[in-house]
């Protein structure tokens, strides 16, 4: 309980009205950067960090760790709306929480992708707050084969998802494969598929194709079917957040899967976008609901939200306790430590007990506080869908392009978003999945970096995946989601059902 | 090779200079420079967000806003692709703009050597180093190894890639210095590259690799923490801070690699380039605006945090310093066969 | 959106579609391919080379995109045969397209302000047919929010052109 005691110090720090000011200002920036596609968390912060530096470190990292709490949940906005995600760990939630814009219930996507966000950050704060030094030593026994387990973990526990061909399934996916490729290979120094051109240095970045195949390629979707998007502007009123909290409490199982999985992925550190992705993945296959996911679930907005946002929480124990970001915006946050003179490391909680512990503490009120901010927004938001498309989509346009260039700071980003917007359109009406290529773009040049360097530490050895009980258990777990499909199908054989209505959802 | 031109960027040039031909007839008495200037000034960062080369950016772009040291506002811009090789090629291809510059890293060197993309130090003008980076020779605590010397033989003996070295990138300074240690000791480590310091440090930690050569500000936290020892480091002299850090021990207690019989030496430069065709006065202006960053105490602070070697050069010893550095550059990475061929 | 009810006929089927799109695929993973087998696709003593993965992947895109191709050609069925886009559809969303693609042209001559007011104007008077006084406020507002909100504010730099640096910028 000596946490507990902590704690309430640090709430003393952060009850200063000035850091509450800070808090509002960092959370509303914050929702505005996460709204913007491509201008993201990290960039976000590193942006803003120099004009820190005349706070306090307390008041700074404040102002900065709530920018990143509203960019978690602004990320969703644009990907409700418009089947854009405003960040990577969003795209999960374009795959429910668009068709339930569509259906005319954005008021209620967007109240569920925030409840669940507060959930998911709101669990991770706390096993921050009291299993920070047994989990910070957890996170030291990975290695690169224990990373390259669960990024394979990830990527099995989303595969197999719906779509008529399983050859397009393997096509699409393996384009995002090959594309995670472009660019400098981490492991060997070496230039792939760049053919001496400078633009394809940097390679395909998976901001800059989602934004294309999703946002543009949705665009032009909506084009074809007759001017406007389908999203019917329901009357958004003030009880919408009420009538969709009395339906929210049902989905807790995926709720509490999702915090875990989200927490599990911020601290090894696995990151955001592969949470939300395994969240959605496992509860697509363990749900009631699974085989009607895609169409409009509310739980499949619960999943990705809030694995994301509890994996962007707990991201930052790593980073406090061993200098490791867990995410890119952590990452930018690290500096921001380092230059302000603290030291993140195992003995940070002792020396600057304030300073972490006022963190924690406005862990805690900066998401309560991103939860007023962004709910009151719900109504605001959803009204943009009333606006016709002849004005929306243009200016979607613009800022799609804002987007694709800031990432890189790179013209030639902007014709490629176009490019993938196009891919887009034609991949949708030819029913080649999106999904498995975004993931395979997100995940790839990991997933590879990790398998490569877990060959040179065991010399080209395979059995290094099972030389301990960690890491074999999770490449068994990992191959036992891949076989699920067959798995249950079997148990159910088994045990004399015959399936009937509650039919295995194989693909 | 095609090589990127911004059509804007040759307008905003030309007009800037318009503009500056105006306001030297009519302002000149009010600036003590013979150049200024006249709009927001580009800082490229040929890394990504979060590391080395992009928090010392950022932090100098954060004294330049809260002293007021220049009148427009300077952006940090990231160009990281091909292992830093667009940044530098942007460079390199806005020949005559003079509102922008580049931090430079280990890659100045490096990338061209390891990549074949054409750039080199010779096609943009050096402004001035700001300091150099350090790197020491790290083990877990729990390994028996006291001195280099220790180490290294313990290395020998064991055979070749029996030990795993951990480091940032892949053909980069990291893995030089580990070429070079192999090439004087004798020893044959696996190279392991890494993302981040961060994460070598904690690897290291973790016992995944047995050593790392992290710059001190990645593994100092660890250190303090008696989770990781220093060796030696990698300069010629033993780094002047006697402040103890961890424990008793102070960074002037690790002694040099040399002293410990590992006669390897490396040290990483952090400085500052512009595009070539600029004039004298424009680069003035550069290394008088850093000299004032470097007096700032921020700065002082920074360079202690991170036990920074901070020479500071310009003019001729710089680029006098650059062909020396990357002539070493070549000969390592040729012996070791890192440059492509 | 008065498109005529006459020009609803198909443009392409999907068969040809599914051809075509399987054939830039495989086209494709050659080129992956190649380029792996440059940089070493083999098994080395310490693990798997540069274009080990590559190489794979590309392999594995080949053999699904020619099974695409071959279901296209050899089945005939209904489902196949269906239209891909119908003449006004196509019509539609070049309408999109087309502006969208000369505003992305036009960022790199006047920067991303200016060729943003011109998309925007455009789009709303041709597409959705509003007047003048409707127009104008959108089309200068948003560039200049833009404007504010990343040059001024986060002092992010997007491309800008000749009407930026008359202003100084």
């Amino acid at each position: 309980m000596e946490a507990l005691g902590s704690l309430i110090q640090g709430f003393g720090v952060v009850a200063d009205p000035m850091n509450i000011v800070y808090m509002f200002i960092g959370i509303t920036l914050g929702v505005l950067i996460g709204v913007l596609p491509g201008l993201g968390g990290a960039n976000g912060v590193a942006i803003l960090l120099p004009l820190t530096f005349g706070m306090s470190p307390t008041s700074a990292i404040i102002m900065l760790s709530c920018i990143y709490w509203g960019a978690l949940f602004g990320g969703a906005i644009t990907s409700v709306l418009f089947n854009i995600p405003g960040e990577p760990w969003s795209v999960a939630t374009t795959f429910d929480g668009h068709p339930m814009a569509q259906k005319g219930h954005a008021g209620e996507a967007l109240t569920t992708a925030f409840t669940s966000s507060f959930f998911g950050a709101f669990f991770a704060v706390i096993v921050i707050t009291f299993l920070a030094p047994v989990i910070a030593a957890f996170a030291l026994q990975f290695g690169p084969a224990e990373f390259f387990a669960v990024q394979m973990l990830t990527f099995c526990s989303f595969v197999g998802m719906g779509s008529d061909s399983p050859f397009k399934v393997l096509c699409a996916m393996m384009l995002g494969f090959a594309l995670a490729a472009v660019g400098i290979d981490t492991v060997t120094g070496e230039l792939r598929m760049t053919f001496g051109s400078v633009e394809l240095l940097r390679g395909f970045d998976f901001l800059i194709a989602v934004i294309g195949l999703f946002g543009i390629g949705e665009i032009l979707l909506t084009m074809e079917e007759g001017l406007a998007f389908r999203g019917k502007s329901a009357r958004i009123s003030a009880t919408v957040v009420w009538r969709t909290w009395k339906q929210l409490p049902k989905y807790w199982v995926t709720a509490m899967r999702g915090s875990i999985v989200g927490c599990w992925m911020g601290i090894t550190p696995g990151g955001a976008t592969p949470a939300s992705f395994m969240s959605y993945g496992l509860a697509k296959r363990f749900s009631r609901n699974g085989s009607k996911f895609g169409t409009g679930e509310m739980e499949g907005v619960v999943a990705p939200e809030t694995a994301a946002h509890a994996a962007g929480t707990s991201a930052l124990l790593p980073m406090l306790t061993l200098g490791i970001p867990g995410s890119p915006t952590a990452a930018v946050l690290l500096g921001g430590l380092l230059i302000w003179g603290l030291q993140p490391g195992p003995l940070l909680f002792v020396e600057q007990a304030d300073f972490v512990w006022g963190l924690i503490a406005s862990m805690y009120l900066g998401n309560i506080a991103g939860l007023i901010v962004v709910l009151t927004t719900v109504p605001l938001f959803a009204a943009i869908l009333r606006i016709p498309f002849s004005i929306i989509a243009p200016v979607i346009v613009v800022i799609c392009a804002v987007g694709a260039y800031t990432v890189h700071n790179a013209f030639f980003d902007v014709v490629l978003m176009l490019v993938f917007g196009v891919l887009g359109y034609i991949f949708k009406k030819l029913s080649y999945p999106l999904a498995p290529l975004v993931l395979a773009l997100v995940l790839g040049d990991m997933a590879e970096g990790s398998f490569r360097q877990a060959m040179l530490v065991s010399q080209g050895d395979l059995a290094i995946f099972w030389s301990n009980y960690l890491v074999g258990g999770i490449i068994t777990l990992a191959l036992f989601m891949l076989f699920w499909p067959v798995i249950s199908t079997f148990i159910r054989r088994k045990s004399g059902t015959t399936g009937g209505t509650e039919a295995v959802a194989a693909k | 090779m095609k090589v990127v031109k911004h059509p804007r960027l040759a307008t905003a040039a030309t007009f800037a200079t318009a503009v500056l031909g105006a306001t030297a007839l009519s302002a000149l008495p009010t600036t003590a420079f013979a150049w200024e200037p006249t709009k927001s000034v580009e800082f490229v960062v040929p890394a990504g967000t979060g590391g080395g080369a992009d928090q010392m950016a950022r932090m100098i772009q954060g004294v330049i806003q809260k002293n007021n040291l220049m009148k427009q506002p300077i952006v940090v811009v990231n160009k990281s692709g091909g292992a830093g090789a667009e940044g530098f090629l942007d460079i390199k291809g806005s020949k005559g703009e003079e509102h922008k510059i580049i931090i430079t890293l280990s890659n100045l060197f490096t990338t061209p050597l390891a990549t074949g993309v054409p750039f080199s130090y010779k096609d943009m003008t050096p402004v001035a180093m700001l300091a150099l980076d350090n790197f020491v020779l790290w083990v877990n605590t729990a390994s028996p190894y006291q001195s280099a010397k220790e180490f290294i033989d313990a290395v020998k003996t064991a055979g070749p890639n029996k030990y795993k070295m951990g480091g940032t990138g892949s053909k980069q300074e990291d893995q030089i210095i580990t070429v070079g240690i192999d090439a004087t000791a004798g020893t044959k480590f696996t190279y392991i590259p890494y993302k981040g310091g961060g994460d070598v440090a904690a690897q290291l930690v973790g016992n995944h690799v047995n050593s790392s050569v992290n710059n001190p500000i990645e593994a100092v936290s660890q250190w303090r923490a008696g989770a990781l020892r220093p060796l030696c480091v990698f300069d010629d002299e033993r780094i002047p801070l006697k402040e103890p850090i961890a424990g008793t021990q102070s960074w002037n207690d690790i002694p040099t690699c040399k002293e410990s019989g590992l006669d390897v030496t490396y040290t990483m430069l952090r400085g500052i380039m512009m595009p070539a065709g600029v004039s004298k006065d424009v680069v003035d202006y550069y290394v008088d605006l850093f000299q004032k960053v470097r007096e700032t105490p921020e700065w002082k602070d920074f360079m202690e945090k991170g036990a920074f070697n901070t020479t500071f050069m310009t003019g001729d010893d710089y680029t006098k310093w650059l062909a020396s550095a990357d002539e070493q550059h070549r000969k390592l990475m040729t012996d070791a066969g890192l440059a492509k061929k | 959106m008065d498109h005529e009810t006459e020009s609803s006929a198909p443009v392409v089927s999907n068969r040809v579609m599914e051809i075509v799109v399987a054939g830039l695929f495989a086209l494709f993973s050659i080129i992956v391919m190649m380029d792996s087998a440059r940089v070493g696709a083999g098994w080395a003593s310490d693990g798997p080379e540069a274009g080990y993965f590559p190489f794979y992947v590309g392999l594995i895109m080949l053999v699904s995109a020619l099974a695409i191709m071959g279901t296209a050609i050899f089945r005939q069925t209904n489902a196949d045969s269906g239209t891909f886009v119908e003449k006004h559809q196509l019509a539609l969303v070049l309408q999109v397209l087309v502006p969208s693609s000369v505003f992305v042209a036009l960022v790199s001559f006047l920067g991303i302000y200016v060729a943003a007011a011109i998309f925007i104007a455009f789009f709303m008077y041709w597409v959705g047919k509003y007047p003048v006084q409707k127009i104008v406020p959108v089309a200068v507002g948003v560039p200049v929010a833009l404007f504010v909100a990343f040059e001024i504010w986060f002092l992010v730099p997007l491309p800008k052109g000749p009407v930026e640096a008359m202003l100084g910028f």
